[in-house]
């Protein structure tokens, strides 16, 4: 015992070493992953360009200008008016903040619905799990898409005001997204659970809530993270679906679907590309980033990948 | 009878599997058949036995980690199985478990200071402005630096983190403490440092443990009082003094003879066992030992040995002692 505490006085005269969290050590292995760096700043971009850009433009959305109607991309209108006139950068800035809002609040919402009903379920197992686990199965055996389209001809015919519609896409989307979810996470549970760091929480006599959001759930955030990641892409892609198809975000309201079904003819697809092209790069490079950004933070948060 | 701290009368643990559609049980493994023991205050009880003996089980059954198939487990004279919720929270803090593997115990997302305090402000024990100073503390008498409090287990070798689970349970000043094979996973020098911080802690705090251990020799120099296990029964039970001097049963007499002497000159006789521990699904008849027992007749076949007291406090299950 002596000459231990001998080697603690030595150790305590040294500076201290205060080790980085395991979010700043998971940023630092991030950081040498070019593709993921690019898109993430990428990412960055486009919500500045979504949620700042409109600030900066001279012209007011909506506003229609029939002196001003198909016009290409020109000096004024960079990327060119629409068939009522209407300024398509501007528009596309809006309509990104409607799509990545969209996006990233469905993602939350089935995040937390996913995660909480998984972990209930793979913690408390019997009925719970099996009630839960079923409806999960039921909801996941019915493709994604129709699913989408007759909720959202169900809204139409329902007539639900184009600015409501948004906030029950959101849902919608969270709605078809969280089955997944709750799997992943309650298998993850069950793994953990076996665990002897949760006998060990079991034996210091903790309470379940503790053991659920201290102990269980941050373990599967790795996971999540990568999945709630990929998650925000699949959501666009549905919404932008729908959007086209006018099941999803109506118009006046932008999103980048409902902006490329404005070039939904021959004549606007052959002789106006500037009409679909913008709208169709950002959701192309959004997604993409979207993808290689989760790819990198898998490797990131994977010990067993570390180099 | 005040000073019995834990007593175990006739404790099983059957573990059952359902096999095939139908859910048809399968034939029980009968991890722990009928174990009878009890623990003092400010005992060192040593569990010795081959791996699957049922050591791990007992330690883990008499926490109430695991259900019960049968028997009684009693703490301070209390059925543990028969606490309400709440009553099991207070023994919690009372009882305590060290792991054998110190890497799967302890949570890769969690500070060691965290670790160490949570279940002590869950408790009441310390508030949560003076856990810091209570943490800190109980790292120093388990033998951890101050600037480890902030850093997390992967950061750790396998015996610092050793110390940080014994810190864990130690923090909550418990009583009595089960070691499941707290330093199998460690190297010899490291071993030694964790068995002389046991014996300082225990000496210090008027602790009972339970020391399940495969290795002899470690238990030799911690415990008391041993029982030797072999496939779910305890054969023999004794004082340190008179299991060493004068061991009865023929599975105690292999295990003795089988500990190295540092002395390569020394001679002695070497009992060696054949064959391999047979499956607890499907044990023996009679005496289970039998199968590998250098002095077996048909009696030991026939009928199961009683365990009784042969002389005062030295029990064993053998027909021919």
């Amino acid at each position: 015992m002596e000459t231990q505490s001998l080697l603690v006085k030595q150790q305590n005269s040294k500076t201290i070493v205060k080790s980085p969290s395991l979010w700043k050590q998971t940023y630092l292995r991030l950081k040498k992953n070019k593709m993921a760096m690019v898109s993430l700043f990428f990412l960055m971009f486009m919500f500045l360009l979504s949620f700042i850009g409109p600030y900066f433009s001279p012209y007011i959305l909506d506003r229609t200008d029939v002196a001003n109607m198909n016009q290409p991309p020109s000096a004024s209108h960079w990327l060119g008016t629409d068939n009522y006139g209407r300024d398509i950068l501007t528009r596309l800035m809006m309509a990104g903040q409607i799509s990545l809002t969209i996006g990233i609040a469905a993602m939350f919402l089935s995040i937390l619905i996913g995660s909480l009903l998984g972990a209930i379920s793979g913690f408390y197992r019997g009925i719970v799990d099996l009630v839960i686990m079923r409806l999960a199965d039921i909801l996941m055996s019915i493709p994604g898409l129709p699913l989408l389209l007759m909720m959202g001809a169900i809204l139409s015919e329902w007539k639900v005001p184009a600015e409501y519609r948004l906030y029950l896409i959101m849902i919608m989307l969270s709605f078809v997204g969280w089955p997944g979810l709750a799997r992943l996470v309650r298998g993850q549970i069950l793994s953990l659970k076996e665990q002897p760091f949760m006998q060990a929480t079991e034996v210091l006599g903790l309470s379940d809530r503790r053991k659920i959001f201290h102990h269980l759930i941050p373990n599967t955030v790795p996971i999540l993270l990568v999945v709630a990641t990929l998650n925000v892409a699949g959501s666009i892609l549905s919404e932008s679906a729908l959007s086209y198809l006018g099941l999803g975000v109506v118009p006046p309201t932008p999103s980048w679907g409902n902006m490329m079904d404005a070039a939904n003819n021959f004549m606007d697809f052959r002789k106006r590309p500037w009409l679909w092209i913008p709208p169709g790069t950002a959701i192309f490079l959004t997604v993409v980033s979207i993808n290689l950004l989760g790819d990198g933070l898998r490797d990131a948060l994977d010990p067993k990948l570390r180099r | 009878m005040s000073d019995t701290l834990i007593e175990v009368s006739n404790l099983k643990k059957y573990y059952t599997s359902s096999k095939g559609l139908f859910k048809k049980l399968s034939d029980p493994v009968k991890a722990v058949d009928g174990v009878s023991f009890t623990i003092k205050k400010g005992e060192v009880f040593g569990l010795v036995g081959e791996s699957g003996s049922g050591k791990s089980t007992i330690g883990k059954t008499i926490l109430r980690i695991q259900d019960k198939t049968g028997g009684e487990v009693k703490y301070k004279g209390q059925d543990i199985f028969n606490l309400s919720k709440k009553e099991l929270r207070h023994l919690r803090v009372q009882t305590q478990l060290v792991f054998q593997d110190p890497f799967s115990s302890l949570n890769p997302r969690i500070r060691v200071g965290d670790a160490i305090g949570e279940a002590v402000v869950e408790h009441g024990i310390v508030s949560k402005q003076e856990v810091r100073a209570h943490v800190l503390e109980v790292m120093e008498k388990c033998g951890l630096s101050p600037f480890h409090i902030d850093r997390y287990p992967h950061e750790f070798s396998g015996g610092q983190r050793q110390r940080i689970v014994i810190a864990r349970a130690m923090a909550l000043n418990p009583e009595f403490i089960v070691m499941d094979e707290p330093v199998a996973s460690l190297d010899v020098s490291i071993q030694a440092q964790i068995i002389n911080l046991f014996s300082d802690l225990q000496r210090e705090n008027g602790l009972s443990y339970l020391f399940i251990s495969h290795d002899i020799s470690v238990v030799e120099h911690l415990c008391t009082k041993i029982a030797i296990m072999y496939l779910g029964n305890i054969v023999e039970l004794a004082s340190k003094e008179d299991l060493f001097n004068q061991p009865l049963h023929p599975y105690t007499k292999a295990l003795l003879s089988a500990v190295p002497i540092p002395d390569p000159t020394a001679k002695r006789e070497r009992i060696l066992l054949k064959g391999d521990i047979p499956s607890p699904i499907n044990p023996p008849s009679g005496c289970k030992f039998r199968s590998r027992c250098p002095s077996a007749t048909n009696l030991c076949s026939e009928k199961i040995p009683e365990y009784r007291e042969v002389n005062k406090d030295h029990f064993v299950a053998c027909h021919y002692v």
